[in-house]
């Protein structure tokens, strides 16, 4: 029943002085149970100790494992061996700097993200520590939530056409994060606001449309439905701002 | 070198790290947060559940108030809280919630009319009021007497650290991740910062600031069996620890959760409980409702944690490859409740087990949660022993958890005490000066440099990182798990001295170079096996039981004796901790009382002295 895995495994330690890109083999016994984070963890507590590779929660829910695992992003943490063939090809997410072997800079890029979208929420009112709490409607309170459990992994964002071909567009998760704040009625920005920051080639105009965020989002985030209400919305914002209305 | 100046470094970039981080800022101070992690990725995201402050909006929260939190939280606590921190906490929790909601955080609301929930498998119905409606609506969770876990879906953590996260953007806090304190830059009274290593070179770096907060989170990965993520491994408390003159409060009181699931002890929420979740036997019943009538699944973790272990004792274990574990069962709560409400744990159970919880049942077993123990601080967040070092978060023993945590209140003490302490550190900054010795500086350096070229060299020995961890690990899990006992904890303590040797002679076995993992594991070994030592130590000498401390040879709480707080020191060079012992309390508002579960019997404190440090408010 066990199989032997054979893993195909991307190494290139820029801080080391003879370091080349190159595939390195790996030969591994399955185990009951087997994901791709038991897996890499045995790998490097047995056989190579200086293999690179990221994971924080193990359970699906932090974002930091993403790689290209045969062909496709996906988190490594809740990929099970036993889905996989016996030969498994692991590479590192491409558009994101690479740290080492697996490992890729997500962070900065979701940071300078965050400033690009002004991902907070923008609003005159002053918190009155003695006052009741603002009230909401539940509803838009899930719905807002729905948006917000983006993990920033960096799938999407890897997966799309557009971000690999030029390295200002916003991506998915930048266009989603927007849509967060465009339902929060918390947020007091117009949708010229906006547009100031998505209503070009960098953003909505830039995709293409042709989905492969949707399909690699570990969390099924709405992507698709996002991207359809923002083109709308921003269509109707930039008619409005032609003839000057 | 890079060297950065700051008003504030926060180290570690989680809820309480980044609250501390956004209070200073506020007032105009300069603030550098690090973090292994980018900080979204930090352990407080995990955190389904949602945190407890008790607004009372909701149907079932009715007349909460901050006195019965208050009231919770102490008994909770098993009369090991400062009772001073646990006031000041709920006092605030409700305030804090409401500013998060003002942040952005998607809090659930209230929804007018009637509404179905679940207990002990039952169910129930509620009417929630229409002036109340868009309020801040909060779930049941174990120990508490009103409804007042307040949440988000399944994400509360989630929801709560991308709100904070973005709140440190917009006031341009530098949130600098993939960087990792090694030590803290001091003189023995004062501390001036850390030297780093950076996750993306492996180069060293140094931050200086007039005041330091550890903000790093939990222990839990010394332990093999452990919810927490792989980066919660100690690190601030280590480079605290080691100066010498910082203690670990408490070091004994560690939490284990009832419902990790087998094999990889991912934690599935104590929500599935709170809902009305089930937990049953081999023979597929129930049994909590037998050890705790009242409290049956929703009685406090360790007392869960603990009548689980002793039903497998009795033989009512489920037999499994990874040993033997039971069922939890939300079978009954049904497909829309589970796939919106615990739609997590639908996950969890689809990705890393295969299984549909609408029809099948989950393996859970007892495992460690939370670390209760930590850096020794007062009211004011101000670490024992050095100037200028404040600890927050779960990373601190600021002691509001005294031994033992209440579901919900961790999450709500990171904000609460980040917001109290952050308040505390503007403080000791408006108008404190300080000078930075290069000598006490550079020394700092260079020793941590010398660390480094030992390791990769291999000067020390050959010993193997990896191994001698999972010496450790075992010896914790053998001696220091959910029931203690002298002889085990004897052996343990024996066990790891020889671990302690060990981790003094390890070798890396690959370059070290960069990003390196194998270093940044060598360079905490050694401050590890402390942390376990001081662990098994403390609950060696500690001879009863209170809250997680569970000492089968000592079944009773004894007041009488043991009403006090562990701080474990680690003089330099030694190879034992120095135990000393504290009062828990200034002062008692609840004075010592049955917690009303768990049963156990109680030894009590003198009645005179007691009253004495009573007070009324
Ligand atoms: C699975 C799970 C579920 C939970 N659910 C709940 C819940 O529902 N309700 C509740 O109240 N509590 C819950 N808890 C507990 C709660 O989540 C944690 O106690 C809390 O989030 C800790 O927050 P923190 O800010 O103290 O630390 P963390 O969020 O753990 O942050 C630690 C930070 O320190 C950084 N760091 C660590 N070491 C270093 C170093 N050496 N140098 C630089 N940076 C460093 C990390 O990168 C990270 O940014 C849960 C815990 C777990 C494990
Ligand atoms: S739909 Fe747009 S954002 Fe998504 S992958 Fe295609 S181009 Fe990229
Ligand atoms: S939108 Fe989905 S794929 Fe993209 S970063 Fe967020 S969670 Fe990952
Ligand atoms: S390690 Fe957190 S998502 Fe994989």
């Amino acid at each position: 029943m066990s199989r032997n895995l054979e893993f195909e495994i991307f190494r290139y330690n820029p801080q080391e002085k003879d370091s080349v890109p190159h595939m390195q083999k790996f030969i591994l016994d399955e185990t009951v149970n087997m994901t791709l984070f038991i897996a890499l963890n045995r790998l490097r507590e047995e056989q190579d100790p200086g293999l690179i590779f990221d994971f924080c929660c193990r359970a699906g829910i932090c974002g930091a494992c993403a790689m290209v695992v045969n062909g496709r992003p996906r988190l490594a943490c809740q990929t099970k061996t036993k889905d996989l063939p016996d030969k498994i090809t692991l590479l590192p997410l491409p558009v994101f700097k690479l740290i080492g072997d697996l490992s890729v800079d997500t962070g900065v890029w979701f940071r300078e993200m965050y400033q690009s979208t002004e991902s907070w929420i923008h609003t005159k009112k002053v918190f009155d520590p003695k006052a009741q709490e603002e009230r909401m409607d539940n509803d838009v309170a899930e719905q807002i939530y729905e948006l917000e459990r983006c993990i920033e992994c960096g799938c999407c964002v890897s997966a799309c056409g557009t971000a690999r071909m030029r390295d200002d567009f916003l991506g998915a998760a930048a266009l989603n994060r927007i849509a967060r704040f465009v339902v929060d009625p918390r947020d007091q920005r117009s949708d010229k606001d906006y547009f100031e920051i998505i209503g070009n080639d960098e953003g909505i105009f830039g995709c293409m449309g042709l989905l492969a965020c949707e399909d690699v989002c570990p969390k099924n985030l709405p992507l698709q439905n996002q991207l359809g209400f923002l083109r709308r919305k921003m269509g109707i914002t930039a008619i409005k701002e032609i003839f000057g209305k | 070198m890079q060297t950065y100046y700051s008003d504030l470094l926060v180290i570690g970039a989680g809820l309480a790290g980044e609250r501390v981080a956004v209070e200073s800022a506020q007032k105009g101070f300069d603030v550098i947060c690090l973090s292994i992690v980018p900080a979204r990725r930090s352990h407080s995201s995990a955190a389904q559940g949602g945190m407890q402050a008790a607004l009372g909006n909701c149907a079932k929260g009715e007349g909460d108030n901050c006195d019965i939190h208050f009231g919770d939280t102490v008994r909770g606590s098993d009369w090991g809280c400062d009772q001073e921190v646990a006031r000041l906490f709920a006092d605030n929790a409700p305030i804090e919630m409401r500013r998060l909601a003002h942040w952005g955080v998607p809090w659930n609301r209230v929804v007018p009319g009637k509404s179905f929930y679940f207990k002990g498998g039952e169910k129930f119905e509620k009417v929630e009021k229409e002036e109340n409606e868009g309020l801040i609506t909060a779930r049941s969770f174990g120990g508490t007497a009103k409804w007042r876990t307040c949440y988000t879906s399944d994400g509360t953590g989630h929801a709560v650290m991308c709100t904070m996260d973005n709140r440190c953007a917009e006031l341009g806090i530098n949130v600098f991740d993939r960087k990792e304190a090694i030590s803290l830059i001091h003189d023995g009274d004062t501390c001036m910062g850390a030297v780093v290593r950076c996750l993306r070179t492996g180069e060293l770096e140094v931050y200086l600031s007039k005041a330091t907060a550890i903000c790093t989170g939990g222990f839990g990965r010394i332990y093999k069996a452990t919810t927490n993520a792989v980066i919660c491994d100690g690190g601030g408390h280590i480079i605290a620890h080691e100066t010498g003159v910082v203690p670990i409060g408490n070091p004994e009181s560690i939490q284990f959760h009832p419902t990790g699931i087998v094999p990889t002890d991912i934690l599935v929420t104590e929500g599935c409980r709170g809902d009305g979740g089930t937990l049953l036997d081999v023979n597929e019943e129930r049994f909590m409702n037998i050890y705790e009538p009242e409290k049956a699944e929703l009685a406090s973790r360790d007392v869960v944690s603990r009548w689980m272990t002793h039903h497998m004792r009795q033989g009512k274990g489920v037999k499994s490859a990874y040993g033997e574990h039971l069922w939890l069962d939300i079978r009954h709560l049904g497909d829309k409740h589970i796939s919106t409400k615990l739609r997590e744990v639908d996950e969890i159970c689809h990705h890393f087990l295969g299984i549909d919880p609408r029809k099948q049942l989950i393996p859970v077993r007892p495992t460690q949660h939370y670390t209760m123990a930590g850096i020794r601080t007062n009211k004011d967040g101000a670490v024992y022993g050095l100037k200028g070092l404040f600890s927050a978060g779960e990373a601190a023993c600021w002691d509001m958890h005294g031994f033992n945590r209440l579901g919900g209140n961790s999450l709500a003490e990171t904000v609460v005490a980040g917001g109290i302490i952050g308040g505390k550190i503007v403080e000791f900054l408006e108008g404190y000066e300080t000078r930075f010795k290069t000598s006490v500086v550079s020394e700092a350096v260079k020793k941590q440099q010398e660390r480094i070229d030992n390791l990769i060299s291999g000067r020390n020995g050959t010993e193997n990182v990896y191994a001698v961890r999972a010496e450790l690990q075992e010896a914790l899990m053998k001696g220091c798990f959910v029931f203690r006992n002298g002889p085990d904890l004897e052996e343990c303590v024996e066990t790891l001295k020889g671990v302690l040797e060990k981790s003094r002679k390890v070798g890396l076995v690959s370059s070290g170079a960069g990003a390196n993992f194998e270093l940044g594991s060598a360079l905490k070994l050694e401050g590890q096996v402390r942390l376990g030592l001081c662990i098994a130590t403390g609950a060696l000498n500690r001879t009863e039981s209170r809250g997680s401390h569970n000492r089968e040879d000592f079944p009773a709480r004894n007041d009488r004796d043991w009403l006090n707080r562990t701080l474990a020191y680690w003089p330099e060079g030694a190879d034992e901790p120095d135990l000393k012992y504290e009062e828990t309390t200034p002062y008692f508002e609840l004075p010592p009382g049955d917690r009303g579960y768990g049963g156990g019997s109680i030894i009590e404190a003198d009645k005179t002295e007691i009253e004495a440090k009573t007070i009324k408010r």
